[in-house]
């Protein structure tokens, strides 16, 4: 039996997710990273990209930012953009793609803006597959 | 002594208003439910940030190095003050509260001396500052035309904020808002958002607190902080339209009650002249009879 860790997945809104997983795959700013119970203290925040749930069954959100903390076996990732698959599934992506890379043409951009938005749009040409 | 038509006319119109604050009470009442819904699905959010940004801080040995935000300019000469109210009246004390509260810590400021920057989010307070503190007012946001408040226009507001303290056009900031407690009580607050409150009373959790940052502290903090103060706007957003509606749904149901009254002292006064005039006119009969 795996060990399982309780996740609270926060926005401004409402509380999006609150349940025990066995483990929970981040888009953090410095790279994607997995974690798993009896993780050390963590505080880090996220860059665009999807978060992989895997509990009693799994889930997969969008975020676009968002700050996470895990302590006592408790993962909190508050954002205020989170959004799951499915629904974002159902929004225009190419319309938000095209956003993006035209942003991504401005010059006033700083690399780490441009950072964050090549990620939003990787992310979400991969969601559009 | 008013006529009995005079009485007739009074009676319907404050029957009709009677109608309208009832309704108004319906819909606060509605909106309520929906607002107080919202205020209470948001308090983890802004909890949980305050407990990271605790948390973060504690990490931070070298104070003279941390961000501007967390820990002032170091100075205390300018003080930005955000007073949030409603944009729409006939909300019982609500409105004024907030601006009372607002104008006690004005005068003050203004009585040591210190320079006041005011920005009014919501036409009310607006209305209510405007003509003692108009000099002040560096910002005027209005929000009449949003049907619903989303996380977007805290976070627009908060980044404005955030902008003018990067000019160093203050040291200190603070929001006014009222807090939603129950129905009938909503507390004005004041509240201090830059520098952030950090409280250190919790030595204990020193130990547990040694927590591992990717990046680095500094640069969570950069990322976090401004973040932060989007969030207690927010916050403030929504205890501030669940006081709204909650503060509309007292007043309402107070003005149909004294609606109600009135109308019962209006319909005895009716009821009494008419039987007035009804024997009057019995006199008048009786006595020219007698008189033949």
């Amino acid at each position: 039996m795996e060990k399982n860790f309780n996740l609270e997945i926060i926005s401004p809104e409402s509380i999006l997710l609150s349940e025990k997983v066995n483990s929970v795959t981040i888009p953090s700013f410095e790279g994607e990273m997995t974690i798993l119970a009896d993780h050390i203290p963590l505080i880090t925040f996220l860059r665009p990209g999807i978060t992989k749930v895997e509990g009693s069954k799994q889930s997969q959100f969008f975020v676009e930012e968002g700050t996470v903390e895990f302590s006592n076996n408790t993962l909190i990732i508050l954002s205020s953009t989170i959004t799951s698959l499915e629904s974002i599934k159902n929004q225009n992506i190419n319309k938000i793609i095209e956003e993006s890379k035209s942003k991504l043409t401005q010059d006033n951009l700083s690399d780490k803006a441009r950072y964050i938005v090549s990620h939003k749009i990787d992310t979400l040409l991969k969601i559009n597959q | 002594m008013p006529s009995l038509d005079d009485l007739r006319k009074r009676i319907s119109s404050v029957k009709s208003t009677q109608k309208i604050t009832k309704a108004m009470k319906m819909v606060a009442a509605a909106k309520l439910r929906k607002a107080q819904e919202m205020a209470e699905k948001g308090r983890p959010y802004s909890d949980k940030m305050d407990l990271i940004i605790q948390n973060l801080s504690k990490a931070i040995n070298d104070p003279s190095n941390a961000p501007k935000l967390l820990v002032g300019t170091g100075e205390d000469k300018t003080h930005l003050c955000v007073v949030m109210t409603a944009d729409r009246g006939l909300c019982g004390g609500f409105n004024t509260n907030i601006c009372k509260l607002a104008k006690k810590y004005f005068e003050e400021a203004i009585k040591s001396s210190k320079n006041l920057k005011i920005i009014t989010v919501g036409t009310k307070g607006l209305d209510q500052l405007k003509r003692d503190y108009s000099q002040y007012i560096i910002k005027r946001i209005n929000l009449k035309d949003k049907k619903k408040l989303s996380f977007l226009d805290a976070e627009e507001i908060g980044k404005q904020i955030v902008e003018l303290f990067r000019n160093k056009e203050f040291d200190k900031c603070f929001i006014f808002y009222n807090k939603f407690k129950n129905v009938i009580s909503q507390i004005p607050q004041q509240q201090q958002v830059i520098p952030a409150k950090v409280e250190n009373k919790n030595k204990k959790d020193e130990e547990a607190s040694s927590y591992e940052f990717e990046p680095e502290e500094d640069e969570i903090l950069d990322d976090l902080l401004p973040k932060n103060i989007s969030t207690q706007i927010f916050k403030a957003f929504l205890e501030n339209s669940a006081s709204e509606q909650g503060s509309r749904m007292t007043a309402m149901d107070n003005a149909t009650r004294n609606a109600g009254d009135l109308v019962d002292k209006l319909t005895i006064n009716y009821n009494r002249s008419r039987q007035a005039a009804i024997t009057k006119e019995l006199i008048e009969i009786i006595s020219g009879a007698e008189s033949l």
